[in-house]
């Protein structure tokens, strides 16, 4: 093991490589130029490639022939390019295709600007393109948890063949932080995949990636077939760090850089003895619902702090399930939530939210 | 008794459902015949479009992949650099290819992807109710031009092998019909052409196939055939635009088969 610093974009692509990702489509967007920067170096040396798409919607749908043809494969992008990307990863989903997508949020709507934000929430979590799918969604907050999950993005999405969406912003993908990795790339054993058509090379059955089901009672039964699959990942997957919730009479719920922030918020209140802790949600979805229910039988208030105008804040209520009062505080636009901010908020519920 | 025709063992056994005198059904079968000529059914890799032909997947036996409308040529881009030793191969109509789709096929030409696309131009939407495609003649009645097509408002018709060849990246670009037997034979010919020029890596290939379709024509089969004649290949002409490896011409200059209209120079036009 050697602790080396690095950028988060970077290591993104570390990352990626050391899970036995060898390939990557992606067409430039900022914040998260370092990362295609970085592979376009990095793949070549590991017998990978890195190819520059015409556009997003060309570099999904060239995810789509390399994750059909049983490659680990990723893109990357930001908001707008992640919109462009909604049918592929649609069809990708449609077709069970197994696959990462990195969004590096910026703020919207629209062209809006390239500073951080988390307001693709909704788009990553409730679909966003056309259809009944999900995607799996992983939230880092530092440097050393980019490298960590982006193995486990690729495992998760060869274990349920399904894309993954890892999320950050310009924050987490441009700050240096040290992180712990071995000293050399050790070769991984992907899974067998016995689905993809990759030419029949002998085999009997032909294989076919298809997310077309013309006959409704056909496609009602794919559809059924994935709602199982997701109701497993729902089931097995939720994912949280609980950072003094122990005993909290206001629980913080935030994701990524907000988290990060919220943490310093908490410790502030600690030191004042102030029973204050912090939900931080690792998989975006599955939402950590079962976690925020238990914390509702035991927190007074919630406070949701999100980088948008509240989108987060809404699985919060559904699991809190009008239980408790949840609160929202947010920065829109690329602003970040500052500390002393989000602790004033938070001390006006703890003072005077008993009775809200 | 000897068996002097059979279905190509690429195709599976069952039936199209294509409507009655569509050429897809000939196009399909010469494509099986060349992947089984060639001997290379066992590594052989189809993309389906959108379009009339976008259950192609079933009937042809090789491995598959279904890609949403115009994005073929990215699919088949991300299936080729993965398996580069396979043979891969688009089947794509005019309003996949040359309108949603123009970005990628443009670009999977211009980085000379080694992959084949059969570019099926009828000149039409077919599946969705025989509205104008961007292959649309001047004039033509649609369902989206019931006054024909009029260049003011809907423009030219867009040539894609002349558009095409002229890319670095394309190695073989041929456009051929299937009006006729004698223009069957040469589309097969066109398309293993095609296959071979993939297979030595040397770029991107096309083969354009006139094509026509009875149905949202308002012709009869016989009849959409004489108009495919007499109005597409003015428009489009036949031949090869661009040739690499072998050059044995696919047309010839003496034949005046083509109305004079044969290119087998990539030179004639550059």
């Amino acid at each position: 093991m050697a602790k080396i610093l690095m950028k988060g974009n970077e290591a993104i692509g570390e990352g990626a490589v050391r899970a036995g990702c060898r390939y990557f489509f992606g067409y430039p967007i900022t914040p998260q130029s370092e990362l295609p920067h970085y592979l376009a170096k990095r793949l070549p040396e590991v017998g990978g490639l890195y190819l520059q798409a015409e556009s997003e919607v060309a570099s999904i749908n060239m995810v789509f022939g390399a994750a059909g043809a049983g490659a680990r494969v990723m893109t990357s992008s930001s908001g707008p390019g992640i919109s462009l990307m909604q049918e592929g990863i649609s069809y990708l989903a449609g077709a069970e295709l197994p696959c990462v997508i990195v969004n590096m949020i910026r703020g919207g709507p629209g062209l809006g600007n390239i500073a951080p934000a988390q307001s693709d929430y909704f788009q990553a979590t409730r679909g966003g393109g056309h259809g009944d799918y999900r995607v799996l969604v992983l939230a880092p907050a530092s440097v050393q948890e980019i490298i960590d999950l982006m193995k486990d993005a690729f495992d998760l999405a060869d274990k349920y063949r399904n894309p993954v969406m890892l999320i950050g912003d310009g924050v987490l993908g441009q700050m240096m932080e040290p992180v712990e990795l071995d000293e050399e790339v050790k070769p991984v054993v992907l899974p067998e995949k016995s689905w993809a058509a990759t030419g029949r090379m002998g085999r009997d059955k032909k294989n076919l990636i298809n997310s077309l089901y013309i006959v409704p009672e056909n496609c009602e039964a794919h559809n059924l077939e994935l709602a199982r699959k997701y109701g497993t990942m729902a089931e097995k997957e939720q994912r949280w760090e609980d950072y003094h919730t122990e005993g909290a009479e206001l629980v913080l719920v935030a994701f990524g850089t907000a988290a990060r922030v919220c943490k310093a918020v908490v410790d502030m209140f600690r030191e004042e003895g102030r029973p204050v802790g912090l939900l931080r949600p690792i998989t975006l979805w599955p939402f950590p619902a079962k976690r925020v229910a238990a914390l509702a039988g035991t927190a007074r208030h919630f406070l949701t702090v999100e980088m948008s105008m509240g989108q987060m804040v809404e699985d919060v209520r559904l699991a809190v399930n009008g239980r408790r009062p949840v609160y929202f505080y947010g920065r829109a636009g690329g602003m970040i939530p500052v500390a002393r901010d989000v602790y004033r908020e938070a001390g006006k519920i703890l003072t005077g939210g008993a009775d809200s | 008794m000897k068996k002097v025709f059979t279905r190509p063992k690429s195709l599976k056994d069952m039936p199209f459902h294509y409507c009655p005198g569509c050429t897809h059904g000939i196009v399909h079968r010469l494509v099986a015949e060349v992947i089984d000529e060639m001997g290379i059914f066992d590594r052989t890799i189809a993309v389906a479009p959108v379009g009339c032909s976008v259950f192609c997947y079933d009937y042809f036996d090789c491995d598959a992949y279904q890609a949403s409308h115009g994005r073929a040529p990215a699919v088949a881009t991300g299936i080729k650099r993965v398996l580069p030793d396979r043979v891969v191969f688009t089947y794509q109509g005019d309003g996949d290819l040359a309108a949603i789709g123009t970005g990628e096929i443009v670009h999977a030409a211009a980085r000379g992807e080694k992959f084949t696309v059969i570019f099926i131009n009828n000149a039409i939407y077919a599946m969705t109710g025989g509205q104008m495609a961007p292959t649309t003649l001047l004039g033509q009645v649609t369902t989206t031009t019931p006054y024909g097509r009029n260049r003011e408002i809907n423009g030219c018709p867009v040539r894609m092998s002349e558009m095409l060849a002229v890319l670095d990246g394309s190695a073989y670009i041929a456009r051929v019909s299937v009006h006729d037997p004698a223009n069957v034979a040469r589309a097969k010919r066109a398309v293993r052409k095609a296959f071979e020029v993939q297979m030595a890596g040397l770029g991107f290939t096309m083969v354009e196939v006139l094509s026509s379709c009875p149905t949202n024509w308002g012709l009869s089969p016989l009849k959409a055939l004489k108009w495919l004649e007499e109005n597409m290949i003015p428009y489009y002409p036949l031949g090869e635009y661009k040739v690499s490896g072998d050059t044995t011409p696919l047309f010839r200059h003496d034949s005046g088969a083509d109305g004079g209209l044969s290119k087998n120079d990539p030179a004639e036009v550059g």
